[in-house]
């Protein structure tokens, strides 16, 4: 599936509820299932500022591809569902694709406040610090 | 017993705030962000429209009537805050943008000229940040040293701690009045009699007293009070800093322009009186004008009425916060207004607040720019629900059916 394909597809899923509530409630429930964060991953070096609560990422090249992993801290269940859609999104793909991907899918949801306002979530720098990985490994493919 | 309750009519008062009316989210709106600001009842937005509908016109300056109309309410305002902090004299009474300005101001002002290398400023772990940064900048430019009241689990200032941080050295003390994050009221009295008798001036951050407590600076003998009117149901961008005239006449003023002066030539100015000296510019007239309509509308409720109403509101949410198991309230000082904050076991504080959001309840969560209270209280933030006189008890209600359910949600 392209990077796109799996916005739509989060979008259809979204589509389902009504009550923004059983959204948020959707959201809570990846983020129960996101795996947890290899432990070597947790340093100070892969936090991602700007956001109220406690949030890591760390990327790993596998093949030709880029793998993220991300977690936030165990009580911020609504960033690790956020953090788990973005990783569906956009790890094990192309690091040019993940540079110049175009994300919308947080928006058509009616997540947008969640992601970019620096006081709720602000995961809007984590999606940041994800296209950055991307324009870096595909300027240096080490 | 009669209960303030009987006295204040709330669903009157409720039409007084038409933006309290509508729906957040498909749900009616319940606003306990009131600590942030409140919200301004129709008087307030009427006294401002009436301003720039009927007689905008630059004060001080024009003979023209719309200036002297102008003129007119803008002094009147003074005149009524002067009432309201029952200060002896008008020209105590300046106005500034709000608490940050007028703590800036004295910050600026006084500490520039009056402190000196090696001398202390006091202030209290409880504080805002608009009243640790202005004196840490003053700090550094001086070689001040910065002390700090430690406070109890509470959230109580320890006052034994703060008479051994009294010394020769202390030359200015600037404490909050009633804490924003946990709504402790501190002993305020108490502290300007210690400071004093030192020899130190002393800052009251009135941002969140005054529109629960009645004030009197010559009771309290601060010698500087700043508030914020936005707090007190009137605009934004709108404060007063009282100081004591022979104080703010020994100060020199911080900030050039027009209205500040008496003479100006290129070789030397005079400056102009008291206010004036310290409100240099076209101040922000608009607002200055609608909030004296705030105070009178407060007048018209009777500040006492308020206090009482938002005291009971208080022991209705601690009792029914108090049930929720996984329920923490974070502050129980013995003297509080009506500022709930909590967290809850397990759960981030921003989830709360989004999923409260989501069901049309308005709480402010985070660390409300007390950091250091935060990190003493060993806790990122807290989620707190602040109430004014336009709250009710099935307000409370719906809070607290709302944390059980944000329970429920991430369970
Ligand atoms: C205790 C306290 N001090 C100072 C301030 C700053 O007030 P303003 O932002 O109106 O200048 C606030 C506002 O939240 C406050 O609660």
């Amino acid at each position: 599936m392209t990077i796109n394909e799996k916005q739509d597809e989060i979008i259809d899923e979204f589509d389902l509820f009504d009550d923004p509530l059983d959204k948020t409630q959707y959201i809570i429930d990846l983020g129960k299932k996101l795996p947890p964060m290899p432990e070597k991953y947790l340093t100070d070096d892969n936090r991602i500022m700007g956001c109220q609560s406690k949030v890591w990422l760390g990327a790993e090249k596998q093949g030709d591809t880029i793998h993220f992993f991300a977690d936030a801290e165990p009580t911020a269940q609504i960033s690790k569902g956020l953090i788990s859609l973005l990783i569906r999104v956009l790890s094990d793909e192309k690091p040019e694709a993940i540079a110049s991907a175009d994300i919308y899918f947080i928006e058509k949801v009616g997540m947008g406040n969640l992601v970019t306002s620096r006081r709720a979530g602000g995961l809007a720098s984590m999606l940041a610090q994800m296209k950055a990985y991307g324009q870096v490994y595909a300027t240096n493919p080490a | 017993m009669q209960t303030a309750t009987d006295i204040l009519d709330i669903q009157r008062i409720r039409a007084d705030f038409p933006i309290l009316d509508q729906l957040v989210n498909g749900k009616q709106l319940v606003y306990f962000d009131n600590a942030a600001t409140t919200q301004k009842p129709l008087p307030v937005l009427d006294a401002l429209s009436g301003y720039y509908g009927g007689y905008n016109a630059n004060i001080h300056r024009g003979i023209h009537q719309l200036a002297e109309k102008a003129t007119a309410a803008f002094e009147a305002t003074r005149r009524k805050f002067q009432e309201f902090l029952n200060a002896e004299h008008l020209e105590e009474i300046i106005f500034t943008y709000g608490t940050t300005d007028g703590i800036n101001l004295v910050a600026q002002s006084y500490g520039r000229r009056f402190l000196k290398e090696g001398d202390e400023i006091i202030i209290s772990t409880l504080e805002h940040h608009s009243n640790i940064v202005p004196w840490q900048m003053l700090c550094e430019e001086k070689g001040c040293i910065l002390k700090v009241i430690p406070i109890d689990d509470n959230g109580d200032l320890l006052i034994d701690e703060y008479e051994k941080l009294l010394t020769e050295r202390t030359k200015l003390v600037s404490v909050v009045h009633v804490s924003n994050a946990l709504g402790t009221i501190n002993p305020i009295r108490t502290i300007i009699d210690k400071a004093h008798a030192v020899g130190a001036v002393v800052l009251i951050d009135g941002a969140q007293a005054s529109s629960h407590i009645t004030l009197d600076v010559q009771a309290l003998d601060c010698d500087f009070y700043s508030l914020s009117a936005h707090k007190l149901y009137g605009p934004t961008g709108m404060g007063v800093l009282y100081g004591k005239k022979a104080i703010l006449n020994a100060m020199p003023p911080y900030r050039g322009g027009g209205e500040m002066i008496k003479e100006v030539t290129f070789e030397k100015t005079t400056y102009n009186d008291l206010p004036y000296k310290f409100e240099a510019g076209t101040p922000n007239i608009a607002d200055v004008i609608a909030a004296r309509t705030a105070l009178e509308y407060i007048e018209g409720l009777g500040k006492e009425n308020i206090a009482a109403y938002e005291h009971e509101l208080l022991m209705y949410a601690t009792e029914k916060l108090g049930e929720i198991d996984g329920l923490r309230i974070v502050g129980q000082a013995r003297e509080k207004v009506s500022v709930i904050s909590f967290v809850l076991d397990g759960i981030h504080h921003q989830d709360t607040g989004v999923i409260l959001d989501q069901l049309g309840i308005a709480v402010r969560t985070g660390h409300h720019c007390t950091q250091p209270l935060m990190h003493r209280l060993g806790i990122a933030g807290t989620s707190r629900a602040s109430f004014a006189v336009y709250n009710t008890r099935e307000e409370i209600d719906r809070l607290a059916q709302g944390i059980l359910r944000v329970q429920k949600m991430m369970m």
